[in-house]
């Protein structure tokens, strides 16, 4: 079984998207074998209030079981902490502060983290959604800094974050600059990692250890097959395929 | 049979100290994709005594010498591109001969030199005399001058190619960073412009928009430095496509756009 955990469904502001609808993402999911995807709506990021794109997503998701919907919560807001009361049975949060205008690593975010950390939510945030060459002019935001990770990861050890689209660099800057307990809080989506003849990917699982990845594709942006695709070049073993496609988040979502 | 017609080798000079562990893992990366032969180049010392997209002569004699040696190496899985740097217009022109003499079957243009500049031209000219594409590196929609490279968009390779109609390009890796769509509208309507599918990218709808207005009689498969991106691509691909067009991807047009015998 694979769990992605980082798709979408709308339309993208910076390109035509053709294919952001449940219909899409479900055949490919069953094209590759993936059983439950984690979903938010993508547009929302560039919303100043969210909460209106979270009923969207929910509405637009409703009849389809495998795609969880994961509403997305700007801390800059008042009483933004309603919003993680009416998702409850969400999977997990997703928050976009360097689109939101928030200090990645300041008061508000923190206050997210520690908000959703008292409800066992885990906190997604994506590095980008596109390459740093083909961005839009207007397209400005900075990516997520890693330093905005490890702040956010030693906040508290009920703080889980799941970091989607984060590059070989990026990883071990966060993973070896934290202790290991708080490492543990910390998992990794394989989406932007490269894979052979670089070795990223194989270098990180040695380095990191398959225990800290798992599955994203970052469809409809990206194809999905890029995922699949780069954990079939490995040698690995069954039981770390597993964890990385639904283990090490199960785990997770089990201590929920 | 899949062809790759978009690879990179490394050599003692490229300053990395794994450079043996790459190579070796980009061919045991190709053989569990099922690739049946790689199409490759060296550019130069990668950075390391020369700027990789500037190489000097001297890197690019041995670069070249290096991938000639890794054919003969792998005879028949490794295949070479003859890089150049077209600012010593004499030099390259002999490498090129020499290349193609000793079994080279293209011709690798990176970005020393813009595409429309006439300094290619001679080269652009030798290629096509001798029957052999040219694998050009892009920037897609460049809109300015970036570091360490005189990078060229489609439009101005289009521009080298509606020069040389007999001459066959390969607009490098569609993944490869910047607007794809851009390259996909200067691509359209110049025939001897092929597209290869490898880049780091992997946009839904790139493929789709390359079906669409480049078409699969000229999409070619390749990796350049991301081996899984330009795999997944494909595997993509050959859930949207016919069987025709499938193998006219993974090699069909690769074998009518090298020369005829170079795949055995």
């Amino acid at each position: 079984m694979t769990v992605d955990v980082a798709a979408f469904v709308g339309p993208f502001p910076f390109r035509h998207v053709s294919r952001g609808t449940p219909k899409w993402l479900l055949g490919q999911m069953d094209r590759l074998g993936i059983a439950e995807a984690w979903v938010g709506h993508l547009p929302s990021f560039l919303y100043r209030d969210p909460s209106p794109g979270n009923a969207d997503l929910v509405r637009i998701l409703s009849d389809h079981e495998r795609l969880r919907p994961v509403p997305a919560v700007n801390p800059g807001l008042p009483g933004f902490a309603s919003e993680l009361d009416a998702h409850q049975r969400a999977p997990a949060v997703r928050a976009y502060p360097t689109y939101w205008g928030l200090d990645p690593q300041g008061a508000e975010m923190r206050h997210l983290a520690v908000s959703c950390a008292a409800k066992a939510l885990p906190l997604v945030l994506t590095v980008c959604f596109e390459d740093l060459r083909q961005r839009h002019r207007l397209d400005t935001a900075t990516d997520l800094p890693a330093a905005a990770v490890r702040s956010l990861a030693r906040i508290s050890e009920d703080v889980k974050l799941v970091i989607s689209g984060a590059p070989k660099g990026f990883i071990e800057e966060v993973h070896f600059g934290l202790t290991e307990t708080e490492g543990e809080r910390v998992l990794w989506d394989i989406s932007w990692i490269w894979g052979p003849p670089e070795e990223h990917l194989r270098t990180l699982l040695e380095t990191v250890g398959a225990g800290h990845f798992v599955f994203g594709t970052g469809m409809p942006l990206r194809i999905p097959d890029n995922s699949v695709a780069k954990l079939d070049l490995l040698d690995l073993s069954q039981e770390d395929r597993d964890a990385i496609q639904e283990g090490n988040l199960r785990q997770w979502v089990l201590a929920r | 049979m899949l062809i790759d017609v978009h690879g990179h080798f490394y050599t003692e000079r490229s300053g990395l100290a794994d450079w043996q562990e790459r190579n070796a893992a980009r061919l045991k990366a190709g053989r569990r994709m099922g690739i049946t032969a790689h199409v490759a180049s060296i550019l130069g010392t990668w950075g390391h005594r020369s700027p990789t997209y500037f190489p000097s002569p001297t890197d690019v004699e041995h670069a070249n010498a290096a991938m000639l040696s890794l054919q003969r190496m792998h005879d028949g899985e490794v295949i070479g591109y003859c890089v150049v740097n077209p600012n010593f217009a004499d030099h390259a022109l002999d490498q090129i001969d020499q290349g193609l003499d000793g079994g080279m079957i293209g011709v690798k243009l990176a970005a020393s030199r813009r595409a429309d500049d006439p300094l290619l031209d001679p080269i652009a000219q030798r290629a096509g005399d001798a029957g052999v594409p040219v694998l050009h590196h892009i920037w897609h929609h460049r809109q300015r001058d970036w570091p360490n490279q005189e990078a060229s968009d489609t439009v101005e390779l289009a521009t080298l190619a509606l020069r040389h109609t007999e001459t066959q390009f390969i607009v490098a890796h569609i993944g490869g960073g910047g607007d794809w769509a851009h390259t996909l509208r200067a691509a359209r309507d110049v025939p001897n412009l092929w597209i290869d599918i490898s880049g780091s990218g992997v946009d839904v709808d790139m493929m789709e928009w390359a079906l669409e207005t480049i078409g699969a009689e000229r999409m070619l498969f390749g990796t350049d430095l991301t081996m899984a991106t330009g795999w997944g691509k494909l595997r993509y691909l050959e859930s949207r496509v016919d069987g025709e067009s499938r193998d006219l991807i993974r090699s069909g047009n690769a074998l009518k756009l090298f020369p005829t015998g170079a795949f055995g």
